[in-house]
C-alpha cells in the first residue's frame, strides 16, 4: 500500500517534470536566432511563399500557448515533425538510430556493473591495503579522464596497433566493445567510489560484529549483511550514472563513428535541425526522469523501512 | 565445578602500545562474573578477545582457553565454531545491533545450528524464552521494535547458539531505567534456567554487585580488584574501588559532600611500571610508584593490586545533607512558569498540557524516559521548539514563541536561559580554544558586568592555561566543566542540564553534580535537570516533576517522591535502581 502510494506520488512528479521540460524544449525554436520561420527554412530560399507555406504549417500565427499544446499532441503520437536537412520524419531517423545508443548503453552498463562493484568491494573490505590503494588510484585517472579521450587511447591501442577491434562502424557486437569500454569506465569508477565507502561504512556497523559473533558464515556475512546494506546508498547514484551515459555517448559515438543517437545530436545541432534537437532532448529527459523513477522504486523495495511505512 | 573460561596473562597491544596489561579471568560453568571499569579500561577488549573478534591490527599475547580450546592466534575456521555455539557475544546498543534489512525471524533462524532452522515452532519458542509471546514480533523488521524489544531480539539471536557462555557488553546502557531492569532481570533468569555462564560487562557498580557472583575491576587495561561481589562491596580491598563506591550516587538519601575521584583514567601504556591508580590515589606511599604492585591474596577469593591496607576515609563518613530547601517551597514571584504547554511532532502528542514552576534558585528535576517529552520541554523554554499552546513566562517575559520577540527581547532571554548538555564532545567546537568558545560566549555580556575566561575557568575548577587548549585536549569530564562555565559565561537566571552526566564515567560524574550543586548554591542558579538517573536527582534537586508520555504524572519534593512515590510509573522508576552497596565501614558507622 505504502509502495503503491510512493509510486504514484513520483510518477506524477515525473509528469509534471516532463511538461516542463517539453515546455522548455517547444521554447526552443521560439527563440532561434532571426526567428522561428528562418530557423525551420533551413537553407531553403526565402520567398515570402515559403515563408508563408512553414506560418501555416507550424502555426506560427497562432498565439505561443496554441503552438505547444499543437505541437505536444503530435510529439505524444510519435510525431515531431520532419527534419529539416534531411527531410524526413525526425521519428524515423531515431528509430534507426536507437538501437546502436541502446546496445552500446546495455553493454556499457554490464561493464560498469561488473567493474564497479567487485572493485569497490574488494577496496572497501581490505582498507588501507595495497590493493585498495591501488584501486583507489586508478578509480581517480578514470574519474578524471573525459569519455572521448579513453576513446581515443583504446582506438590506438586495441584496434589500430592490437587490430582485435575494428575501428568503426557498426555490425556484430565487436563493433560496440571498444565503445562500451570507454563510455563505463568513468561512471565505472564513480561506481567503485561509492561501493568502497558504502562498504567501509556497513563494514564498521555493529550489526555486522554482531553477525561474527553469533559465528555466520563469511559467505552469509557478504551476502545479507554486507552487500545488501550498501546496495541502499550505491542505489541513489545509478540515476547520475545513467545521466552519465547520455553525455558521454554524445563523445563516444563521435569518436568510434557509430550512427547512434549521440552522434545525430552532435549533427542537427551544428546543422541547427531544430525538430531533430527538440526530439533527442525530450528523450534523453524521458530516459533520465524514468532512470530516476526506477531508482526510486527498486530503492524502496530494497528498503524495508520505507517499504513498511516508518511510524 | 569446572573451569569453563579460563583467561592468563592476556595482553592487548596497538602498535607497541599496551592496552590491556596481562589480565587474568576465570569463569566456571554457569558462574555470573561481573567486569567493572570506566572507559578506557580495556574491559570491552577483552571481550572482543575471548569471542575472538578483535581486529587483526591489534597484537594479542598470553593465552585465552574455552574448556581447553585455545583462542589466541586460533584459526579463522576453528573461531567459527566457537563464536555462537560456545561463546555469545551481546553488545551494547540494540539500535545498531540487528541488520535493519533482516525481520527478526530471520536474525534467530540464521544464528541456530543448522539441523534447527527448519523446525517449526522453533522460532516462536525462542522469542517466548526472551518474553516475546507475539508470535507476528517474528515477521518485523528490528526498527519497528522499541529498544527494550530490540534488545530481547538480541538476546533470542544470541541464545538461538546455545552458547555455554554469555558475554553481555554493557547490555542496557542505551535503555530507559525501567526497561533497563526488565533486561537484566531477563538475563538474570535466562542465565538461572540454562545454567549458563555469564560475563556481564559494566560500569555500574551496583548492577554487577546486584546480580553477579563475582566481580572483577579493572582500570587503565588491568585488573586491580577481583573477588566475591559481597566482598568487594562490602570490604574493597583497592583504594580505586573504594572511591568508586564512594562516588556512586545514592537513591536513598542525599549526601551533603559528594566525593570524586579527583584526575582522570590514565592511557594503559603510561602507567606499566607502576601502580596505575597511584596519581589519583588518597593514600599514595613512594614504592607504590616503583614497581607494579602485583595481584595479592587478601582473603578466600578476595584478590588486591594495592600494596597496603584500604585506609579509612579522612574525612567522618559523609553524613547526610539537610534536605531544607525541599520543605519549605520558596512563596512569591516565579523565575519560570509553563502552563498548559502543548507540542506535536505529526500525530505524536510530545507535551500534554504541562504545567510546572521553577522558584529563583530553585533546583527542579524533570524526570522521565525517552520519549516522554522531557527534552521536548527543555527545547521549548530555550527556544529551540516552538510549542503548539500554552504559555512560557520567564523572568516576567513571555518567551513562548521566541521568533515574535523583539531583539532585546531574545538578548534578554539569552542571557536568562542557557544550558548544558550531555554529549559535551559534541556540544563544544573542536576548532575553537577553550578560551576563546568561553570569551565568545562572554562577549554577549554588557562589558560591565562581562567575566574574564580566567574566571569562568575558576569558577569550575579548571587551571587557567586551559584557555589555550582545544577541546580534543581535554578528558570527558574536562570538556563537561568547559561546557558548564560557557553556560555560566552570562549569568544566567536558570540552567537547563540535559542529563549533564549520562556520558560520564562514575569517578568523574560526582565532580559535575558537586560543581552545579555549588555554583547553583552561590550564584542562586535555578537548575531544571533533566535526567533518567534518579539516584541524581536525589543529589541535586529539591522538587522533582515526573513526565510519562508528555503528561506530567507526579510533583513534589524529592525526598518525599522517591521516598513514598504514590504514581505507580514512579514507583516503578524507583524500584528498577539496584540498592547501593553498604559498605563495611558505614556499617560499622550506622552501628
Amino acid at each position: 500500500m505504502v509502495v503503491v502510494k510512493l509510486v504514484a506520488r513520483r510518477l506524477i512528479a515525473a509528469v509534471l517534470l516532463l511538461l516542463v521540460l517539453s515546455l522548455l524544449t517547444y521554447a526552443l525554436l521560439a527563440l532561434s536566432p532571426g526567428g522561428p520561420e528562418r530557423a525551420l527554412l533551413g537553407d531553403r530560399p526565402a520567398t515570402p511563399e515559403t515563408i508563408a507555406a512553414i506560418r501555416a504549417q507550424f502555426l506560427l500565427d497562432e498565439p505561443f500557448p496554441v503552438r505547444y499544446w499543437h505541437w505536444l499532441s503530435q510529439a505524444l503520437t510519435g510525431d515531431f515533425g520532419t527534419s529539416i536537412t534531411v527531410r524526413q520524419p525526425v521519428i524515423s531517423m531515431l528509430s534507426e538510430r536507437v538501437n546502436v545508443t541502446v546496445t552500446l548503453a546495455l553493454l556499457a552498463a554490464v561493464v560498469t556493473l561488473a567493474v564497479g562493484i567487485p572493485a569497490g568491494l574488494a577496496a572497501g573490505i581490505r582498507r588501507g591495503g595495497r590493493l585498495d590503494r591501488s584501486i583507489t588510484l586508478v578509480s581517480l585517472v578514470f574519474l578524471s579522464f573525459p569519455p572521448f579521450a579513453i576513446a581515443l587511447v583504446l582506438l590506438y591501442g586495441f584496434a589500430i596497433q592490437l587490430r582485435w577491434f575494428p575501428v568503426y562502424g557498426t555490425g556484430d557486437l565487436s563493433h560496440y566493445v571498444l565503445p562500451a569500454i570507454a563510455l563505463a569506465l568513468g561512471p565505472a569508477a564513480v561506481l567503485t567510489r561509492h561501493t568502497r565507502a558504502a562498504a567501509l561504512q556497513v563494514g564498521e556497523q555493529d550489526y555486522i560484529t554482531f553477525a561474527r559473533a553469533r559465528g555466520l558464515s563469511r559467505f552469509g556475512i557478504w551476502e545479507s549483511y554486507l552487500l545488501r546494506n550498501s546496495a541502499l546508498p550505491v542505489l541513489t547514484i545509478a540515476g547520475l550514472i545513467i545521466a552519465g551515459y547520455l553525455t558521454g555517448a554524445v563523445f563516444v559515438e563521435q569518436a568510434f563513428s557509430l550512427p547512434g543517437l549521440g552522434s545525430l545530436l552532435v549533427q542537427s545541432v551544428t546543422q541547427k535541425d531544430i525538430p531533430v534537437v527538440q526530439a533527442l532532448v525530450l528523450l534523453s529527459g524521458v530516459v533520465v526522469i524514468v532512470a530516476n523513477l526506477l531508482v526510486d522504486v527498486a530503492y524502496v523495495i530494497v528498503n524495508p523501512q520505507i517499504r513498511q511505512g516508518r511510524a | 565445578m569446572t573451569d569453563l573460561l579460563r583467561v592468563r596473562g592476556l595482553s592487548v597491544s596497538l602498535e607497541e602500545r599496551r592496552i590491556v596489561d596481562d589480565v587474568d579471568l576465570d569463569i566456571d560453568a554457569g558462574e555470573t562474573v561481573g567486569l567493572v571499569g570506566e572507559s578506557g579500561s580495556g574491559k570491552s577488549l577483552l571481550a572482543r578477545a575471548v569471542a575472538g573478534l578483535l581486529p587483526p591490527s591489534l597484537t594479542t599475547t598470553g593465552s585465552v582457553t574455552m574448556s581447553g580450546t585455545e583462542l589466541v592466534d586460533a584459526s579463522e575456521r576453528l573461531l567459527r565454531t566457537v563464536r555462537g555455539r560456545r561463546v555469545g557475544l551481546l553488545m551494547q546498543d540494540p539500535f545498531t545491533m540487528l541488520n535493519p534489512l533482516k525481520t527478526v525471524g530471520a536474525h534467530i533462524t540464521e544464528s541456530l545450528p543448522r539441523g534447527l532452522r527448519r523446525r517449526r515452532g522453533e522460532i516462536e519458542k525462542r522469542l517466548a524464552e526472551v518474553g516475546i509471546s507475539d508470535p507476528r514480533v517474528a515477521s518485523r523488521y528490528p526498527f519497528q521494535l522499541s529498544g527494550g524489544m530490540r534488545q530481547r531480539v538480541a538476546i533470542a539471536a544470541v541464545l538461538a547458539g546455545d552458547p555455554e557462555l554469555l558475554i553481555a557488553d554493557e547490555p542496557t546502557t542505551a535503555l530507559d531505567a525501567t526497561i533497563q531492569a526488565e533486561i537484566m532481570q531477563l538475563l538474570r533468569s535466562v542465565q538461572k534456567a540454562r545454567g549458563m555462564a555469564v560475563l556481564l560487562i559494566t560500569h555500574d557498580l551496583r548492577v554487577a554487585f546486584a546480580i553477579c557472583d563475582k566481580v572483577q575491576v579493572m582500570y587503565a587495561g588491568r585488573v586491580l580488584e577481583t573477588g566475591l561481589s559481597e566482598d568487594v562491596a562490602r570490604n574493597p580491598r583497592h583504594p580505586y574501588t573504594a572511591g568508586l563506591i564512594g562516588a556512586l550516587p545514592v537513591l536513598e538519601r542525599r549526601i551533603s559532600q559528594l566525593v570524586a575521584i579527583p584526575g582522570s583514567v590514565p592511557r594503559a601504556a603510561d602507567v606499566t611500571h607502576k601502580c596505575a591508580f597511584a596519581d589519583r590515589c588518597p593514600q599514595r606511599r613512594p614504592d607504590c610508584v616503583e614497581t607494579r604492585p602485583p595481584l595479592r591474596i587478601v582473603a578466600d577469593l578476595h584478590a588486591t593490586a594495592c600494596l597496603y591496607d584500604v585506609a579509612p576515609a579522612e574525612t567522618a563518613p559523609p553524613g547526610d545533607a539537610v534536605e531544607h530547601a525541599q520543605e519549605t517551597p520558596a512563596l512569591g514571584k516565579p523565575l519560570l512558569t509553563v502552563a498548559e504547554l502543548r507540542k506535536d511532532y505529526g500525530q505524536v502528542r510530545a507535551l500534554d498540557a504541562v504545567t510546572l514552576t521553577v522558584q529563583p534558585g530553585e533546583r527542579v528535576g524533570l524526570i522521565g524516559e525517552s520519549g516522554s517529552g522531557k527534552t521536548t520541554l527543555a527545547r521549548c523554554v530555550l527556544g529551540l521548539a516552538s510549542p503548539d499552546g500554552g504559555r512560557i513566562m520567564l523572568d516576567g517575559l513571555d518567551i513562548t514563541y521566541p521568533h515574535r520577540l523583539s531583539a532585546s527581547g531574545k538578548r534578554q532571554m539569552r542571557s536568562l536561559v542557557q544550558c548544558v548538555f550531555q554529549d559535551p564532545s559534541t556540544s563544544l567546537n573542536p576548532s575553537m580554544t577553550v578560551g576563546a568558545a568561553l570569551a565568545e560566549a562572554a562577549g554577549r555580556v554588557q562589558r560591565a558586568e562581562r567575566r574574564s575566561v580566567d574566571e569562568l575557568l575558576d569558577l569550575v575548577g579548571l587551571p587557567k592555561k586551559y584557555a589555550l587548549l582545544r577541546p580534543n585536549r581535554l578528558s570527558g569530564g574536562e570538556k563537561q566543566r568547559v561546557a558548564i562555565a560557557r553556560a555560566l559565561a552570562v549569568n544566567p537566571a536558570l540552567l537547563i542540564c540535559d542529563e549533564p552526566t549520562a556520558s560520564l564515567d562514575v569517578s568523574v560524574q560526582a565532580h559535575i553534580l558537586e560543581l552545579l550543586r555549588t555554583i547553583s548554591a552561590n550564584a542562586g542558579t535555578a537548575l531544571l535537570f533533566v535526567t533518567h538517573d534518579l539516584a541524581v536527582v536525589r543529589q541535586i534537586t529539591d522538587r522533582v516533576v515526573v513526565l510519562l508520555h508528555g503528561k506530567v504524572v507526579e510533583t513534589g519534593a524529592t525526598a518525599a517522591i522517591l521516598d513514598e512515590p504514590t504514581h505507580s510509573y514512579t514507583r516503578r522508576l524507583v524500584a528498577s535502581v539496584p540498592p547501593a552497596p553498604v559498605t563495611f565501614r558505614e556499617e560499622r558507622a550506622n552501628a
